[in-house]
């Protein structure tokens, strides 16, 4: 007899605002990355705890793929930073302001 | 909306409660961690906690997954990458150069987490729709279900995730190359930023000075 | 035989049609020919047409056919159609008539000329014109037929563009005609709001309980299109600068027919008219005043067709004294007789011009009576008919319409009595110096060069043929020219006959009663006073005559009788160019500066300005940071759940 899925749902949504924050405040790039990792985790915790509420294997799923596709994404968005940032130790998120209007 | 507390067995609720800290630390520690190394360890602590809240919530499977992948893999990538750039020094946390990013950032955080708390309390959170693709209570394992599911119902997506991780591979020996020496500059991907380079490896900055040679030395 | 009713309009057109496109392959002077069938066959079309109106009896002489539904948008209807009642067809028999004789007396008039062909297109084109508007159902058609004798008479005014005083003519013409033409369409809608129609029995069925100020608006609206067209005061500056155009030309479009259109117009509008007497007696007192004033100026002009001009303003003037003392009749009755004796004074001064080489100053001319006898006879016709001696044709006509206007008012009765006066005299005058006394044109070189203020024509490129070669030896046109001239001359001997104010003989009066209703009946007055006011008419006429003769008899040079005052139209001209043509240009350059390089490029600059700052503004979101843009997603985020927030609960 779990708990009442609410709680969990809270529980994702603290996750994920706290990630959002992280991503908009941190210049390190791969912190920010860490972030976005994060709301990935609490869309993550979201799905599963309504797979149980609703009684819906489809949840869990979606949550299986949505692994497959962040690990894919981690892969390629670090292959990005390596390929830009090879040269530099602190690199920041701010130094591509190229297109500055 | 939040069923009474206690229709539920203490352990559960016990176990809640330790893997939310868990999970809430791990959280605040990779936002507020100066050393990008103490932000990867974090995230394996919240990664930990959500596996557990997975495990919670009978979703066995995708709990090992949780650990196997996103702990044991993904997260040993972040390092790598990490010691790699050698970008482990200390970010300034202090001053934010763009204005008003900071207290803005703060501001709309909260307030879409404040939305959507309020959109839970005049919403119900489900809807009590009958199983689409198959139920997760009954007999057979969790696994068994779930891999019903993924190879019949969702055969296609899974397809196409096996060839993204192909392409996603291919991409990264593309991205991660080094540059070959004596190639010239307009075929390096390293032109519009202002990063210098140094003068050794076929690649020059944009707006025109070379690094001093100390500088190069240094690296 | 009324079915012959389309072919009056058709056959011109046609005409006009088939020259436009090949006549370059009929060649001169078939081509003249053709045009001149065609007025022909529309004459024996309006004559059974005619013919058939006299056969309904008189209740029901009006006879509607509709060709071709115009414009059918919703509340407004217009149709391309014909009323043929009594006064359309009245007004289609003496156009086309004089326009067939025109026609052919053009074959030879412009033989010479390198655009014989495109003459006879314009004009088949006017005939057209001219039919449309008088035949016209409605006043929409009519108005396209007025706008279509305007373009005629520019194009044929203007016709040997190549000379600057005639291109600017024709200019002028058309413009101050355009002025009239406001007044017109300003008119239009002023019935078209009120009676929701513009077919002539539509409105006139519904003007019951209309205001006085609509029908005095609309009138005196009408009045300023037939002001314009007619040349009447304050517009009728143009007329005496059309006589650039060839004679033909003046004969028939600035003495026949277009000029008549203007009465026309007030004619058919009569039930309006009827509504405001206040219009009628401004169309009174203003006709009266145009023929006194046109009478004033005539006797001091010495080109010969000026001296007709002016003369054919001042007629005009009489035309709508009758129009405005109610007489239609009598109206109908000088534009009738008018057209017969003008078109011939034109044709035979036409024939005077071209027999001396395009000289047209009455200084220059002279004892060409001898030399020119069919000419001078002709000429001598109508002569005495204009100057009102019985019993040619004028002296009925004027005489009907001044016993109208002593009905109305003894003072226009008298301005016109003045005139008539005038006007046997500056006839006499022309025909003195014309035809009588020494030959001074065998003093004059040949060719004759124009003196300043005096056109001299010609035929673009060419001295005229025919004649040029025996400079100096007039003689009379070949039978084409001088059939014309013969037959209007026995028109203008009958024509009386149109309308004779006794016992009971006023055919035109009653041919056109269903017409124009109320109309000032001359029987009415009693018999002396008609005898009266006829043996004035005359007696002034002949003193008026005697004394053009005492004084100008083998004396052609008098500059004390023709001050620079009277010569040059009593600066009608100037005074218009500096008023309204300085005026207009200064205006034009100060809207040119303030309104269009100020206010709208100001605008169109302003918008691209406008543009350029919000631009500049909005770039400022541009930082390049991709945490500001990620701030910005999450921003849109907050507010599409803050949306989802307020809709929340349903």
């Amino acid at each position: 007899m779990s708990l009442d899925g609410s709680y969990y749902l809270v529980l994702a949504a603290v996750l994920f605002t706290i990630g959002g924050i992280g991503l908009l405040v941190r210049r390190n790039v791969l912190v920010m990355f860490m972030c976005i990792e994060l709301m990935l985790n609490a869309a993550n915790l979201t799905f599963v705890t309504f797979s149980r509420m609703l009684n819906d294997i489809g949840g869990q799923s979606l949550v299986f793929f949505v692994l497959v596709v962040a690990a894919a994404e981690v892969v390629v968005g670090l292959g990005i930073i390596v390929a830009i940032f090879r040269r530099r130790a602190d690199a920041t998120a701010d130094d591509l302001n190229v297109l500055k209007g | 909306m939040f069923a009474p507390i206690l229709a539920a067995a203490p352990i559960d609720l016990a176990v809640f409660a330790a893997c939310a800290l868990i999970v809430l630390a791990g959280a605040l520690g990779v936002v507020l961690s100066r050393n990008p190394v103490y932000a990867a360890l974090s995230l394996v602590l919240t990664l930990f906690g959500v596996a557990i809240l997975f495990v919670e919530q009978d979703a066995q499977f995708l709990a090992a997954v949780q650990v196997i992948v996103y702990a044991g893999a993904i997260v040993v990538l972040f390092l790598f990458v990490i010691m790699l750039l050698g970008v482990d020094r200390q970010e300034t946390l202090g001053g934010e150069p763009l204005r008003a990013q900071r207290p803005l950032a703060l501001i709309v955080g909260l307030a879409g987490l404040g939305e959507v708390l309020a959109l839970a309390r005049v919403r119900t959170w489900a809807t009590g729709a009958a199983s689409s693709v198959g139920p997760t209570t009954g007999p057979g394992s969790n696994v068994e279900k779930l891999a019903r599911s993924i190879f019949t119902t969702y055969l296609l997506p899974f397809e196409l995730t096996s060839a993204l991780l192909i392409i996603a591979v291919i991409g990264a020996v593309v991205l991660a190359r080094r540059p070959v020496r004596g190639v010239p500059p307009e075929a390096l991907p390293t032109e519009d930023l202002d990063v210098p380079v140094g003068p050794g490896d076929g690649v020059r900055a944009v707006d025109g000075e070379p690094l001093a040679d100390e500088e190069v030395a240094s690296r | 035989m009324i079915h012959a009713a389309p072919a009056i309009l058709l056959l011109p057109l046609v005409g006009f049609a088939v020259l436009t496109f090949s006549g370059r392959r009929l060649g001169d002077p078939a081509a003249g020919w053709l045009a001149t069938a065609a007025v022909a066959g529309s004459f024996v079309a309006s004559v059974l047409v005619f013919a058939a109106l006299v056969g309904h009896d008189s209740a029901h002489r009006s006879v509607e056919q509709v060709y071709y539904r115009w414009i059918p948008v919703g509340g407004f209807q217009v149709n391309v159609g014909v009323l043929l009642d009594p006064l359309s067809i009245t007004m289609a028999l003496f156009v086309t008539g004089v326009s067939t004789l025109i026609h052919l007396y053009s074959i030879s008039y412009m033989k010479a000329d390198p655009q014989f062909r495109k003459f006879f297109v314009y004009l088949n084109l006017f005939v057209f014109s001219m039919l449309a508007l008088v035949l016209s159902n409605n006043f929409l058609f009519t108005f396209l037929g007025w706008e279509g004798v305007g373009t005629c008479s520019y194009l044929l005014i203007a016709f040997w563009f190549d000379r600057d005083t005639a291109a600017s003519a024709g200019k002028k013409a058309f413009i101050v005609n355009r002025i009239g033409d406001f007044g017109f369409v300003i008119a239009l809608f002023l019935i078209f709001s009120r009676t929701g129609t513009l077919d002539y029995r539509g409105v006139f069925s519904h003007l019951g309980g209309v205001s006085g100020g609509w029908a005095t608006a609309v009138a005196l609206l009408l009045l300023a299109g037939a002001v314009g067209k007619s040349a009447q005061l304050p517009l009728w500056v143009w007329l005496p600068d059309a006589m650039e155009g060839p004679t033909p030309v003046s004969a028939l479009i600035h003495a026949a027919t277009m000029v008549t259109a203007g009465v026309f117009l007030m004619t058919r509008a009569s039930p309006i008219l009827h509504l405001t007497p206040v219009s009628l007696t401004i169309i009174a007192a203003l006709g009266a005043v145009t023929a006194l004033v046109a009478a004033t100026v005539a006797c001091a002009q010495d080109d010969i067709k000026r001296v007709l001009a002016y003369s054919t303003i001042s007629q005009l003037g009489y035309m709508f004294l009758g129009v405005g003392a109610t007489a239609y009749g009598a109206a109908t009755f000088h534009m009738v007789s008018h057209a017969f004796f003008k078109a011939l004074l034109f044709l035979a001064a036409g024939s005077v011009i071209h027999a001396l080489n395009n000289e047209q100053d009455m200084k220059r001319m002279g004892g060409l009576a001898k030399v020119l006898p069919v000419t001078a006879g002709t000429f001598a016709v109508a002569w005495l008919a204009i100057s009102g001696i019985p019993p040619f044709c004028g002296f009925w006509s004027k005489d009907a319409i001044l016993g109208a206007a002593y009905g109305k008012s003894p003072i226009l009765w008298a301005i016109g009595v003045v005139t008539v006066l005038l006007t046997a005299y500056y006839m006499t005058r022309l025909m003195v110096l014309t035809f009588t006394g020494q030959a001074r044109w065998e003093t004059a070189r040949p060719g004759g060069s124009p003196t300043p203020g005096h056109s001299a024509e010609r035929p673009a490129g060419e001295t005229q043929g025919g004649h040029g070669d025996h400079a100096g030896e007039p003689h009379e046109g070949p039978w084409i020219m001088t059939v014309p001239l013969i037959v209007l001359a026995g028109l203008s001997v009958v024509g009386g006959l149109l309308d004779l104010p006794f016992l009971n003989l006023e055919f035109l009066d009653h041919w056109l009663d269903p017409v124009v209703g109320h109309q000032t009946n001359l029987a009415y007055q009693s018999a002396g006073l008609k005898v009266g006011l006829l043996l004035a008419t005359l007696v002034v006429a002949l003193s008026g005559i005697a004394l053009a003769r005492g004084l100008w008899w083998r004396n052609w040079r008098r500059p004390e009788l023709e001050p620079a005052l009277l010569a040059n139209n009593y600066y009608a001209d100037d005074f218009y160019s500096r008023v309204f043509t300085s005026g207009g240009g200064a205006m034009s350059r100060f809207l040119a500066a303030a309104v269009d390089n100020r206010v709208i490029d100001g605008t169109v600059n302003g918008v691209a300005a406008l543009a350029r700052g919000g631009g500049t503004v909005l770039r400022r979101a541009q930082t390049g940071y991709v945490r500001n843009y990620a701030l910005g997603i999450a921003a849109g985020t907050v507010v599409i759940l803050g949306f989802m927030l307020s809709r929340a609960g349903s």
